[in-house]
Formats: C-alpha cells, structure tokens, sequence
C-alpha cells in the first residue's frame, strides 16, 4: 500500500524574536511532515510556540531558518506579494475569533477570498452557496455576522476558509470562543471535513478537539516534545 | 467587493461619518468662498469699468475719479481737443457735485450725488423705468433718491445746486422733469443720485462750476494703442492723469492684494482642516479595523487592495463632502454678499464673490486630492501591519 503524498513538510524550522531586547526562541529547530487526508491536533501549554507554528505553516509569518514546503513550494523564501497569493489559494485559515467582515452578509464573507482571486460572479455564488450548506448554514446565507450566533459564524469562517479549495486548512483555536455544545458541533464538523478529505491541522487546548484529530503532536518550549497518531489513515 | 467593503465601512458609523463629512462640507465652503473672493472684486471692478466701454479716464492730476471733489476747467475745449485725436471715437465729460431739493409737501432739504453727463454716451446708470434724459431740464434719479423726496417719474421738482443750512436757503435753483428711474452701478444702494446733462449741471453750479469737469471718458478706435492715446493726453494737457482700463485693473490689484492674501491664507486653512478631519476619521477607522485587516491580509487579500480600500473612504469622504460644501458655499456666499453690498460707499452692484465654474471645480479638486492625501498615511499603516503580531496583540486585547 503506497503513503499518501505530503501536504506539509517543515524541516528545522526556528523563529526568534526580540522581547524587550531579549531574543525569544518561539519555535526551535522543529520538523514536521503532514500527509494529505491527516487532521493534527497541535497541542501544549500556552507559550509552547503553537500559534507561531501555525502562523510560520501558513506563511503569514516567516522563519527565522529552517524550511517549510506546502505542496512542494518552498513558503519560508516566499516574497510578500507570493506569499499573500499563495494564503489566498494554498491555505485556508479559522481563527478562534472568527473575524468575519462586520458589514457583509454571510454568502458575501464566503465570497472574499473567491473575488480576491478572481472567481467569476456567479460561479463564487453558487460555490459560497454550496459551502453554506455544507456547514449547515444554507438558509443564512443574507445574514450578517451580528445576527448569527458564535457557532455559526465560525461555520462560516470554516466556509470561508475553504473557499479556494486550499490544500490545507489551518485553524487557531476553532472551539476556543465557543460553548461545550456548539464547540461539540464544530468538532464534528472538523471531523466530516476531514473524512470528505480536507488536510486540517489544528491548535488547540481543547481536549475534545484533540481527542478528535487523527494525530495529536505536543510541544513544548518551541519544540515538538510527542508525536501519536491515534487514527491512522 | 472591496469598494462595497470601503463604503460599508462608512455606513457602519453613520454619526460619525455624517459628522466629518459635514466638517469637510463646511471646510469646502470656505475655500470655495474664499477662491470666489479672491478674483469677485477684481472680476466685478472688471465688469463694471468695461460695461462702460471707455478704455481711459482722464481725471485732474493726481486724482481718481471722484475719489475727490477735484475738477478741470476748461471743459469745452478739452473736450475738442481729445476729439481731434486720430484715435479716439468717442468723448464723454462728466461732472459730479451735490444737489438739493425739499421733500414732498415738506420743507425739509434732500441732498443727493448729481451727475451732469451726456446721456447719449454715458455708462453710468441703467434705465429700470420711464425714459432717458432727452432735454435739459430733465433727469433721472435712482431709487433711493425717490424714496428720500417722496417725488414719483413724473413729477416735477425744484432742483437747487447749493444750500445754506444757517439760513436754510437754497441757491442756483433749477425746475427739473423726473423722465426717469435708473440704477446707478458705481454707487452704494443707500446713496441718492440724480443725472442730468452736464450743461445744465454746470449752468446751476454757477461760476464755481461753469465749463468744469470731473472726468473725461474716452473711447479709443478698435486696435488703437491705448497707452500710446494716454501718454499723448498726459503730455499734451499736464493738469490732467489719465487712467486706462488696465492700470485701473492693476490699481485694484494693488489695493486688494492684501486681501487676497488673506482669502489665501483662509483657503489654506480650510484645506488644511479638510486634510485633518478626513485623516483623523479614516485613521481611527483603520484603528478600530485592525484586527480585520490583518484577516483580510492572512486570507490572501493583496497589500493594495488594503490600499485601496482605505484610500476609497478618504476620497469618499472628501467628494460627498466637497459636493455639499459647492452647495452651502454657494448660499454662504450669496449670503455674505448680501450684507457686504450694504456697506456704506460700495457699489450696490458691486460681487465680492463672483462663481466661476473652473474655481468650484478647482476647489472641489483640492478638496478631493486631500482626501486621497489624507488616506495616505492609514493606508500604508494598514497595509504594511506585520499580521501575526497583529493577530496575536487582538487575541490577547
């Protein structure tokens, strides 16, 4: 039986950063190899380098050495305008807060990163369309953040987050901002995006959410500290 | 979809937003007013000179016209002389001197600006009723002047070229028809006029006033060289000055420089506050979005399109703005006007803010090019925000 191909493979990665002077050492020297089809469950105290690991992942941060390679593209020597292009079409991001655009409608927030990339009208609408109804939200599409719940408006950051078909979905704390019962509903949504397919790696401090990855990695002090896969592929 | 985001963005304070267009409105007004009132007087000085269709004014040397009682004897003869020029095609003698008459049915004294002229060449009033002066024991007078005498068109009155107060006795009294009501352009709305022909104001002046002028209007030939049929006048008569259309302008530029300065320096603050309001609104706005626009950029929305995001509202902003400040301008401007016009010894006609199309459109392009300067700043705040940190700094906040 052949491996699935690698999505993500980061190799001695380091990021430091100055504090009052004083250089931090957030991620040190950490590899990481992400098959298509996994969920990894990034967990770890606060302060272990999880979020900045996620951010170097997802190209909105760079490393300080080191090498990430999503899909065979070499992120960490990525220029802004590369970089920005590829977020935009190689990663989908969730983020504990949501962060919707207040003054769009549901569909319209789903539609962003689709007109950022040039998607013809009707074809981004019947997608953001589709997407809202695969989280369950295919009759709000005309709502506005505001008059959707926190679960639902992280079901439609999720939509969002897919809406270029990305290669992997990254996701900071998706339960974090949520109660036990919609964080419960969000995992299970996790868990059918992953079974359609979808390469998630996600961090969090929530148990139920990491007891739901196929493989949950621990770090510590900047470095991956355990690796288990609980659910091979 | 990011001229949607950009225009939601200032529909989502609308209090605000309303507030600082409305600043940029009132900022608008002001340069505008103040463009308008910085070329009015000079464009009104203009008309007012060149309506008349007399390219020089020959005055007693050293004066301006009427700005002193000054006159030149030897009326007749000037006259002669200035028409025996090969250039000159048309002459007009003017005296101007005070003249009395007693109210209707009263015994009180009115006195009033006489005119004397030759009312087939004459620039000075505009005839708004009856007819123009066509003998020499007629006039017209003005408005004003009805209203002081209690007198109508028609009606025929004692018109005395002096008056002693001591022993209240009029003196070089004439019977004089009223043929008509004009509009004096040169003088103030309060101010009584009459005019009549120059013979018949120089006959009741007595001596004093016999064969005298105040100016002389000339008319110069298409394509003559008018400051050569000047400097010919001045040379050949040395009691006279002579003025042409021209040094007139320059004269009125001289005295208005001050204030046009002023109109400037007035017009840049405007813009100045303009810049200030837009960039203040779009910075806190930008402020208050950070956390947003460190998404947009995480989920691959390209640095100028956060640019240009933020420059829509500044220019947004600036152009409503802008488009009611024409408006309000306008009506400020009509309104100042209205109360400038009664200041005493100013033309009633005379438009301090004259509205020229190419100035409201160079004003709301200022205005405008400060709102796209105004965003400048915020614009290159939010696009060049490092996204993790920003991320991370929301998070903790």
């Amino acid at each position: 039986m052949t491996s699935p191909p690698l999505v993500l493979s980061a190799r001695d990665v380091r990021r430091d950063y100055p504090v009052a002077g004083q250089p931090v050492h957030a991620v040190r020297g950490l590899s990481l190899d992400v098959s298509e089809g996994e969920w990894v469950a990034v967990v770890g105290p606060s302060g272990s380098g999880k979020s900045t690991l996620l951010n170097l992942l997802g190209a909105i941060d760079r490393p300080s050495g080191g090498s990430i390679s999503i899909r065979g593209q070499d992120v960490a020597r990525m220029g802004d305008a590369e970089a920005t292009r590829f977020r935009l079409t190689g990663i989908g991001f969730v983020f504990q807060r949501f962060y919707l655009m207040p003054t769009l409608t549901a569909a319209e927030n789903v539609e962003l990163p689709m007109s950022e990339a040039k998607v013809p009208r009707a074809e981004r609408e019947a997608r953001a369309k589709e997407l809202l109804r695969y989280v369950g939200l295919g009759e709000r599409t005309g709502h506005r953040p505001f008059q959707l719940s926190g679960g639902e408006q992280q079901r439609v950051a999720i939509a969002r987050a897919l809406a270029n078909r990305p290669a992997l979905l990254l996701a900071d704390e998706p339960t974090g901002e949520l109660d036990a019962r919609t964080g419960t509903e969000m995992i299970t949504l996790l868990d059918r995006l992953n079974r359609d397919g979808t390469t998630i790696v996600t961090v969090t401090h929530d148990e139920a959410l990491a007891g739901a990855a196929r493989r949950v990695v621990h770090m510590r002090d900047g470095a991956i500290v355990d690796d288990v896969t609980v659910r091979p592929l | 979809m990011i001229l949607r985001l950009a225009l939601a963005t200032l529909t989502r304070r609308r209090a605000r937003t309303a507030l600082t267009t409305a600043g940029v409105a009132v900022a608008t007004a002001m340069l505008l007013d103040m463009v308008m009132l910085g070329s009015g007087m000079r464009e009104s000085f203009r008309g007012f000179i060149e309506q008349q269709g007399f390219q020089l004014r020959i005055t007693p040397r050293g004066t301006m016209p009427f700005d002193t009682e000054a006159t030149v004897g030897g009326g007749a003869a000037l006259v002669v002389a200035l028409q025996g020029d090969p250039d000159v095609v048309r002459v007009a003698p003017i005296i101007g001197t005070k003249g009395f008459v007693t109210r209707a049915g009263t015994d009180s004294v009115i006195g009033a600006f006489l005119l004397g002229l030759d009312p087939t060449v004459q620039g000075d009033y505009i005839l708004a009723e009856g007819r123009d002066v066509a003998a020499p024991d007629e006039m017209v007078v003005n408005a004003a002047w009805l209203a002081s005498t209690g007198y109508a068109v028609g009606d025929t009155v004692a018109l005395a070229a002096g008056y002693e107060p001591q022993v209240r006795r009029l003196r070089g009294i004439k019977t004089v028809r009223i043929v008509g009501r004009g509009r004096f352009v040169m003088l103030a709305g309060g101010d009584r006029a009459a005019a009549l022909p120059i013979a018949t104001v120089q006959a009741i002046g007595g001596e004093e006033r016999r064969d005298r002028v105040s100016v002389v209007l000339v008319a110069t030939r298409t394509g003559a060289d008018v400051e050569a049929v000047r400097a010919r006048i001045e040379r050949a008569d040395p009691r006279l000055s002579a003025l042409s259309t021209t040094a007139a302008l320059r004269f009125v530029d001289e005295r208005l420089s001050y204030f046009r300065q002023l109109a400037f320096i007035l017009a840049s603050v405007s813009l100045a506050v303009g810049f200030l309001l837009v960039t203040t609104l779009v910075t806190v706005s930008v402020n208050e979005r950070i956390g947003e626009i460190a998404v947009m950029r995480a989920i691959g929305v390209a640095r100028w399109r956060i640019v240009a995001q933020v420059m829509i509202e500044g220019v947004a902003l600036s152009a409503v703005g802008a488009i009611l400040g024409l408006g309000l301008g306008l009506v400020t401007a009509r309104w100042l006007n209205g109360i400038l016009a009664t200041f005493p010894g100013l033309p009633a006609a005379f438009d301090f803010f004259l509205f020229e199309p190419s100035a409201a459109f160079r004003s709301l392009g200022m205005i405008v090019l400060c709102g796209i300067a105004a965003g400048v700043w915020p614009a290159w705040r939010a696009a060049t925000l490092p996204i993790a940190r920003t991320l991370r700094e929301e998070a903790v906040a």
